[in-house]
């Protein structure tokens, strides 16, 4: 293959590190944000969207690097909520005076680490992806540096993150050492029929590495703290984009290099994914903060979107970039809504503050209704389809255990629609407890939107969302 | 005769050690930057031994991409350190909390 072909098919990546390097330079010596240097910011991570639609498919530089469907089908929705995530922030970081440069930096910067990873058909380039991503994040939740609040969920952020990162990499050097290969095909065959013990201790710590990425319990200590800290646009961001980045990781890692070896990964996830789903049900029940509240829910849906995971192969795959996607529109227009609000100047972040929110913000407290409502999994909002996706698919396996974690994931849906309702209670029947300033109107409208979307534009929505993940999870196992 | 056992125990201690030292270790943020090291420089002993063994020289190229990447993490991780420093005046980690967990 020419360079000019491997060039093609890394052209989103390309053009998103030519930009983040352009967008520093230019940062460095104009120092100041402007409308167009926050647009310029934008039209590069659109740009690299575009370019992956319509960019060839194949694999690039001896099979390291692959763009196919489900790298495309990814990349359009990393790439797009990184773009909303800039002009949320910027907006936010304006409103604070505490707006500089380097926020769209590294929003672009942490974007290209989740487009390599997505992309990655070799275990290196899976860890160059996931460090540049997480390098970039750590940043950002210590962005508001003279915030106690902030720069002590970046240093916890670091320090789990950087562990999780070991484990990943001890995993990714047995594997390496056992397959005699980094790259997922040669795995793949490797793999095939044995299953020495070496090969399934690095695919263990592989595993737990990622699921610490993912927030998954008994690896998810650091999320609540995290989002907590870190400033609101910053974890609407967190809770969306990097999620599907480290749900295709597990995708890349379990379809391309360890298509063979399912009854030996399945148990893993289907354990992960339910102690999730409690964890995050159960430990939610006691929770005040509302970014704290959310945290634990974004457990307990990476607990759903693991079980599309361990149920494996197509419909697997397919129902958990459906569940992700829709996850993700819901998540960003809750924090879009959360960081709209605000009374006398100081943010709106606990149940109580919620109170009474429909008589001063009826339009804001009705989209953040859709959304508890659908993180519920209530029907018809999206994450009912979500859900239904997910249970689907682990139903129709055949499988005895994963129908029984289906159950069970249902009954700890249940159990975490206490809190949804709880908040939805506090916003509509509970006494206000003074005025809400004027909310941003950009976070508004995004709120407004993703609402819109979670009800009623989801059902036509899924008339090529569906088919364009279907096509997208076919992808796997071709490496 | 050293063999690639012996390798793999080495690394695999010094892993341990690494993560007995983020985990153990609740009073000092520079200990766990060097447990953190400790876990990254065990890998490289792990690819470098497999690398050895295998006669592909894969693995020491994973290793050079392993050590630029710690490299730059110590420099994220001292930064971040720093703004901590700057906020708390301190940098224990046994009472910093002003998050619960």
């Amino acid at each position: 293959m020419t360079f000019a072909a491997n060039f093609s098919l890394v052209l989103p990546e390309v053009i998103l590190g030519a930009s983040a390097l352009v967008l520093l330079v230019w940062g460095a010596f104009h120092g100041k944000v402007t409308p167009l240097y926050t647009g310029a910011a934008v039209l590069a991570l659109l740009a690299a969207a575009a370019a992956a639609v319509v960019g060839p498919h194949g694999h690039a530089f001896n099979g390291v690097y692959a763009a196919d469907a489900a790298a495309t089908y990814a990349k359009v929705a990393i790439y797009g909520f990184s773009a909303l995530a800039i002009v949320l922030g910027d907006r936010w970081l304006a409103a604070r005076g505490d707006q500089k440069f380097e926020y769209a930096v590294l929003v672009v910067l942490s974007a290209l680490g989740m487009g390599v990873t997505a992309s990655a058909g070799d275990l290196i380039s899976l860890y160059v992806g996931v460090e540049l991503q997480s390098l970039a994040l750590y940043v950002l939740a210590a962005f508001r540096r003279d915030d106690a609040k902030s720069s002590e969920a970046g240093l916890k952020y670091f320090v789990l993150g950087a562990l999780s990162s070991g484990l990943l990499l001890y995993g990714a050097s047995l594997i390496y050492g056992f397959a005699g290969s980094t790259r997922f095909e040669d795995i793949a065959a490797a793999a095939h029929g044995t299953h020495g013990v070496g090969l399934l201790f690095g695919l263990v710590f592989l595993l737990c590495g990622l699921a610490f990425k993912v927030s998954a319990a008994p690896f998810h200590m650091w999320t609540p703290d995290v989002y907590e800290g870190a400033p609101t646009p910053v974890v609407g961001f967190f809770a969306a984009a990097p999620k599907l980045a480290a749900m295709m990781m597990f995708a890349r890692v379990l379809g391309d290099a360890f298509p063979d070896s399912v009854a030996q990964w399945r148990q893993i996830l289907v354990i992960t994914s339910l102690a999730s789903v409690f964890v995050g049900a159960f430990a939610g029940l006691a929770q005040n903060n509302l970014k704290r509240l959310w945290a634990y829910s974004s457990i307990a849906n990476v607990g759903y979107a693991l079980l599309g995971v361990a149920t494996g192969g197509e419909t697997g795959l397919h129902s958990m970039l459906l569940f992700m996607t829709l996850y993700m529109v819901d998540v960003t227009g809750f924090f879009a809504c959360l960081q709209a609000l605000s009374r006398d100047g100081k943010p709106m972040e606990t149940i109580e503050d919620m109170a009474g929110l429909v008589k001063h913000r009826p339009g804001v407290a009705v989209a953040m209704t859709a959304f508890s409502l659908s993180a519920l999994g209530m029907p018809p909002f999206s994450g009912f389809w979500a859900k239904f996706y997910v249970f689907g698919a682990a139903m129709g396996s055949g499988d005895v255990l994963l129908q029984w974690a289906a159950v069970l994931g249902l009954v700890g849906s249940v159990v975490a629609a206490f809190y949804y309702l709880r908040l939805i209670k506090a916003m509509w029947f509970d006494a206000a407890e003074g005025g809400v300033d004027k909310p941003q109107p950009i976070a508004r409208a995004v709120g407004f939107v993703a609402a819109a979307f979670s009800f009623p534009v989801v059902l036509v929505a899924l008339i090529w969302l569906d088919p364009a993940a279907r096509a997208a999870a076919a992808a796997f196992g071709h490496a | 005769m050293i063999g690639l056992s012996h390798y793999l125990v080495v690394a695999a201690i010094l892993f341990t050690i690494g993560v007995f030292g983020i985990f153990v270790n609740r009073k000092n943020i520079i200990v766990i930057l060097m447990s953190i090291e400790l876990i990254l420089l065990a890998v490289n002993i792990n690819l470098v031994a497999f690398s050895v063994f295998l006669h592909d020289v894969v693995g020491q190229i994973f290793a050079m991409f392993v050590l630029t990447v710690a490299a730059a993490e110590a420099a994220v991780g001292l930064a971040i350190l720093v703004t901590f420093f700057r906020n708390r005046g301190d940098i224990a980690v046994d009472d910093a909390s002003v998050m619960k967990g």
